[in-house]
């Protein structure tokens, strides 16, 4: 297998995805598979290759500088599942 | 005036009939409503049905309607939409992919992640079509956040094909492209990733069309892997794709990617003649991976556009045989940070019991991703993280642009390419459980248009053992009114697209 | 002395002065109700997108110019990938491997002179909201007005040697940034912020120690505190036998000392890549050849201009190239009072009005005596109409009371008396009833000489003629 279940651990971890120890050996066995399909990549002669990132333009548009948004908390606030006094809540942030 | 006949008709006598008013929105909406409410049971096309707000759409259609036909010239214009485009499609109803974000409207993305996500907003596509006046039917099933080949990944539950229940009817876009298989929708809209409007247009026999990149707005169309992800549509015939892609199409300025274009109307090569047109043939793509049937019949119809006068040419494409690997490194990694916004704190699924902040993102994403959408998230960290970053993601950047630099180089030799869209038809539920990267197999001839950012289309061209064959055309950057053109000429010399599935509950075949 | 060399790069977040957000089109305005000016772009709501604002890139393109940098015709937008809840969308929007500026430089001044630090390079983001830690029982609550405001994070670099080194150089950065109106520089409302990394080695040796960053300074005087403190421990600690572990560390000003920030449970591993969303960014040389055309006079040419051509000491060109507003004030005296000298007027900008400005805490362009005004004044102190000392006293009045120096003179008869005659009489006086001091004077104390002065400025309430005083008084006393 192309990834160990530590690599599993620590993807899960970077992606913040719970994974039980139930499905560790189910989810390592599918991204090996996964992986073992794009290793395909490395045989490939890239030398001089640009990578390519977009496939359309090659120049971003620029927006003006002008203040086009209005306050619309209510409705945003409306499908947040916990928030008080126009504030978004979350457990304690440790710094 | 017979209705069923009116409703399965092309959409631009339906929009006719309706703005001379020998037919009602409410009635036509009505109809379908009705069929949906009929069907939906056994085909689970729609995750969210509103009667009463598609209604009330409707009756707001007719009013508009009734003042047009009365000369009222205090009929709503839109400004958003040329004046040729507002109320086109005043009546018209359309499903909607339940990834296009609608104000008022439930929008789930197929995940449980968003099962209570009433979009405060419209995507850009949700407001031309409004501004069109067309009527939403619906949300329209599809796999969560679109990944997926099959529907089977859907939060609510997996999408029957109508040709053959115990089948799937392909995906992302499953929900669409039933729905219109079925009659239960005159149009649907759809977006396409990796082949997610092409692969169910093909399985269910519909015609779809992925427009080139930039096209169609990205705006408000919950976003699976950006640089891929491209909104399309479904119908019965590629005219009433012209007609639609009128409406959905058009420069937007909150979509850094969308193109400025005066290239004018979609329906503007329908009906002229395919004599001298070269068609590229990629013989690759008819090798040993091809199902008998499916070859059999994309053979016969590239025979047909032959005979009408198209010049076929072979072409070859040697780097899109690494478009999968290429693309299962881009895509998910794309998705991965795209999804990292799903965390529980503004919007979205929150785990119940969590101790802290950690403990919240964990399990609220464990808890609102399903499998697929977990697997490609990991992926996807994995191919971005220290270590793998060139071995994978940049490798698979240069990839890419050797598959783009393949197509650049046929177009030099042929003015679009016929192909299939898929290898095999439509596979039975639960074929595909055991290996997820099975699945994936069956993407091979639609990712590489993705990659390379081309529109692309699929339309009805057979049955292999009585599941529709399609077949698929491309062309070059913001050529779609080329690739219409041709699949119009062949939808008048043929009939598969005019075949339906028997034995919809609710919709006389 | 230590045999410690001390190692400092610098990397500030300056808030770019857009009226929008760098990737929406909310209000940057600082101060509102929270969340009232995050828009749904703002808070990474399902199927919004980022268009990047124009205004923030030609201000990014401003500062390239100013500190003689490259300005890349093609730089990339990438993501930075971390969980975090001020970080509405997962991931950062940022500029990884190509920046929209390239290399470039800052010329400081410090008591030690002059030096130049390298600058690496400076590129465009987007600023985080804000995590609210009290009155929530427990919980933080989450403001995102401020996420999507426009940065420009500008780095150095390890060029500085010391405390003052890296003081001068945000300094004059803060200063450059103001001058070219692309930041406010408001430190308090965290418009202008520093992260110092520092390391220390032995003299002599080349290669750099490990260093520690010390985050969100927001202070030229915590910047000056965490910088001593930081090294003192990485010293102590290395001769005490122990190592220096690269880490990130906060200041904490009512102790005075850098504290470890708690470790992440993992490594950081921001998984950059280009953001897909946004096509590279492109500047072509008319653009920049447009914003070089709107760049005002920088504050190292106007240094060496004042020094060169009007003659004035690094000191005085230092200070009235410390902010654009100081050097328009003091041109603008120098065109409303074209005989006064230079130097009187630099003196003058920078000791009695720096003054009044500072007591008043008010900037230049708010002065209560206008450069006009000033002019008036100083063109009575060139011609003799009043010395030094009134015109200080006047100075005082217009400042608090209004007016001009020709009225306030008028006024309050504050006219110097240069009439000899009169001048003589009533130092003919003071001598006269002065027998004993006359005396000593004579008799080589040169010293009583200023009571003489003393005297008669007390006599003329100071309008008398300095040097016509000192003059007829040797003349008187020489008998």
């Amino acid at each position: 297998m192309s990834l160990s279940e530590d690599d599993v651990r620590r993807v899960a971890r970077l992606s913040r995805l719970a994974v039980s120890a139930d499905e560790l050996p189910r989810l390592q066995q599918d991204l090996s598979r996964i992986l073992d399909l794009a290793a395909e990549l490395k045989a490939i002669d890239t030398q001089g290759v640009a990578p390519m990132a977009h496939p359309g333009a090659d120049a971003v548009a620029l927006r003006p500088d002008v203040v086009t948004e209005s306050n619309r908390r209510d409705a945003y606030q409306a499908v947040a599942p916990q928030v008080e006094d126009g504030l978004y809540l979350v457990p304690k942030v440790i710094e | 005036m017979n209705l069923d006949t009116l409703l399965d008709g092309p959409l631009r006598g339906l929009a006719g009939a309706l703005a001379r008013r020998e037919v009602q929105a409410a009635e036509v909406a009505r109809a379908y409503l009705d069929r949906i409410a009929a069907a939906n049971a056994l085909l689970n096309c729609f995750i969210t049905v509103d009667r009463e707000r598609s209604l009330h759409e409707a009756e707001a259609a007719d009013r508009w309607l009734d003042a047009r036909a009365a000369g009222g010239a205090d009929a709503p214009a839109s400004t958003l939409l040329p004046p040729q485009l507002s109320g086109l499609l005043a009546g018209v109803p359309v499903a909607h992919k339940d990834i296009f974000c609608a104000e008022g409207w439930r929008t789930t993305c197929g995940s449980r992640m968003l099962e209570n996500f009433v979009a405060p907003y419209d995507a850009h596509v949700i407001t031309r079509f409004r501004a069109a006046g067309a009527v939403t039917l619906g949300r329209a099933n599809m796999d969560e956040f679109a990944m997926g080949s099959s529907n089977e990944n859907s939060w609510f539950g997996p999408v029957r094909n109508p040709w053959d229940t115990s089948r799937v009817p392909g995906g992302s876009s499953g929900g669409s492209a039933a729905a219109v298989a079925a009659g239960l929708a005159p149009a649907a809209t759809g977006t396409d990733t990796g082949g997610s409007i092409r692969q169910p247009a093909a399985w269910c026999g519909v015609s779809g069309i992925k427009p080139t990149y930039g096209r169609v707005s990205r705006y408000g169309m919950i976003a699976f892997a950006s640089s891929l992800d491209q909104g399309g549509a479904f119908a019965r015939r590629a005219e009433d794709l012209a007609l639609l892609l009128d409406v959905m199409a058009g420069h937007d300025a909150r979509d850094a990617t969308s193109a400025v274009r005066q290239d004018g109307s979609f329906t503007g090569l329908l009906g002229q003649d395919l004599t001298g047109l070269r068609v590229g043939v990629p013989r690759d793509w008819f090798g040993s991976g091809l199902a008998a049937g499916i070859g059999t019949a994309v053979q016969a119809a590239l025979e047909q556009l032959q005979r009408q006068g198209c010049v076929l040419v072979d072409i070859d494409l040697p780097a899109s045989r690494h478009a999968i690997p290429a693309y299962y490194v881009i895509a998910p990694a794309e998705c991965s940070s795209n999804l990292s916004r799903f965390d529980g704190v503004r919007f979205g699924h929150r785990a119940a019991g969590y101790r802290d902040l950690t403990e919240l993102y964990e399990r609220s994403r464990a808890e609102g991703f399903g499998a697929e959408v977990k697997r490609r998230i990991l992926i996807g960290s994995y191919v971005l993280s220290h270590g793998y970053y060139d071995a994978y993601y940049l490798q698979a950047q240069k990839v890419r642009r050797l598959i783009a630099d393949d197509f650049t180089r046929a177009f030099a030799s042929c003015d679009l390419i016929a192909g299939p869209v898929t290898p095999t038809s439509a596979f039975r539920l639960g074929a595909c459980n055991e290996d997820p990267v099975q699945m994936y197999l069956e993407d091979m001839y639609t990712i590489p248009v993705n990659l390379a950012g081309l529109p692309g289309m699929s339309i009805p061209a057979g049955f292999d053992n009585g599941l529709p064959v399609g077949l698929q055309l491309i062309g070059p950057w913001w050529q779609e009114a080329r690739l219409l053109q041709v699949a119009h000429a062949y939808q008048q010399h043929t009939d598969w697209h005019r075949a339906r599935p028997a034995g919809v509950p609710g919709v006389s075949a | 002395m230590s045999q410690w060399e001390i190692v400092i790069g610098l990397e500030t977040h300056a808030q770019l002065s857009t009226h929008s957000k760098i990737f929406s089109g909310a209000s940057t305005a600082f101060g509102a109700e929270p969340n009232t000016q995050a828009c749904a772009v703002d808070l990474g709501l399902p199927g919004v997108l980022p268009v990047p604002n124009q205004g923030a890139v030609e201000r990014a393109i401003r500062f390239g110019l100013a500190v003689g940098a490259q300005i890349a015709p093609m730089s990339v937008f990438a993501r930075k990938n971390y969980f975090y809840p001020d970080l509405p969308k997962g991931y950062q929007i940022s500029q990884f491997e190509l920046p929209v500026v390239q290399g470039g430089s800052m010329t400081i001044h410090t008591a030690a002179g002059e030096k130049t630090v390298r600058l690496t390079r400076a590129h465009l983001e987007e600023d985080a909201g804000k995590s609210l830690h009290e009155d929530f029982h427990g919980s933080s609550g989450i403001d995102l007005n401020r996420a999507g405001t426009p940065l420009l994070e500008i780095v150095t670099e390890p060029d500085m040697r010391s405390a003052d080194e890296a003081v001068a150089y945000a300094r004059a950065l803060h200063g450059l940034v103001r001058w070219i109106e692309i930041c406010d520089g408001n430190m308090q409302e965290g418009s202008f912020r520093c992260d110092v990394n520092v390391s220390v080695r032995p003299f002599g040796q080349r290669e750099y120690g490990t260093r520690c960053e010390i985050k969100n300074l927001n202070s030229f005087r915590f910047i000056e505190r965490a910088i001593d403190c930081e090294v003192k421990r990485q010293i102590a600690l290395i001769e005490d036998g122990g190592a220096v572990r690269q880490e990130t560390r906060l200041y904490d000003p009512d102790r005075d000392e850098t504290r470890s920030m708690r470790s992440k449970e993992d490594a950081q591993d921001y998984r950059y890549f280009p953001d897909p969303d946004l096509p590279p960014l492109r500047i072509d040389e008319a653009w920049v050849r447009e914003v070089a055309a709107g760049l005002p006079e920088l504050p190292a040419a106007r240094r060496v201009r004042y020094q060169r051509d009007l003659g004035l000491g690094a000191y005085d060109a230092g200070l009235l190239t410390a902010s654009r507003e100081a050097g328009d004030y003091f041109e603008a005296l120098q065109r409303a009072a074209p005989g006064v000298d230079a130097k009187v007027c630099a003196n003058w900008v920078n000791g009695e009005l720096a003054a009044a400005l500072n007591r008043a805490e008010l900037d230049f362009t708010a002065s209560r005596v206008t450069a006009d005004r000033l002019a008036g004044l100083l063109r009575r102190l060139a011609d003799g109409t009043v010395s030094g000392k009134i015109a200080k006293e006047i100075f005082e009045l217009m400042w608090t009371e209004g007016g001009d120096a020709d009225a306030i003179i008028d006024a309050r008869g504050l006219r110097q008396i240069s009439d000899s005659g009169a001048l003589e009489a009533v130092l003919r006086e003071i001598v006269e009833r002065s027998p004993a001091q006359v005396a000593e004077y004579r008799g080589g104390k040169e010293k009583v000489f200023g009571f003489f002065v003393g005297q008669a400025m007390k006599a003329t309430q100071g309008k008398a003629n300095p040097a016509q005083l000192n003059e007829l008084l040797r003349k008187l006393l020489a008998g």
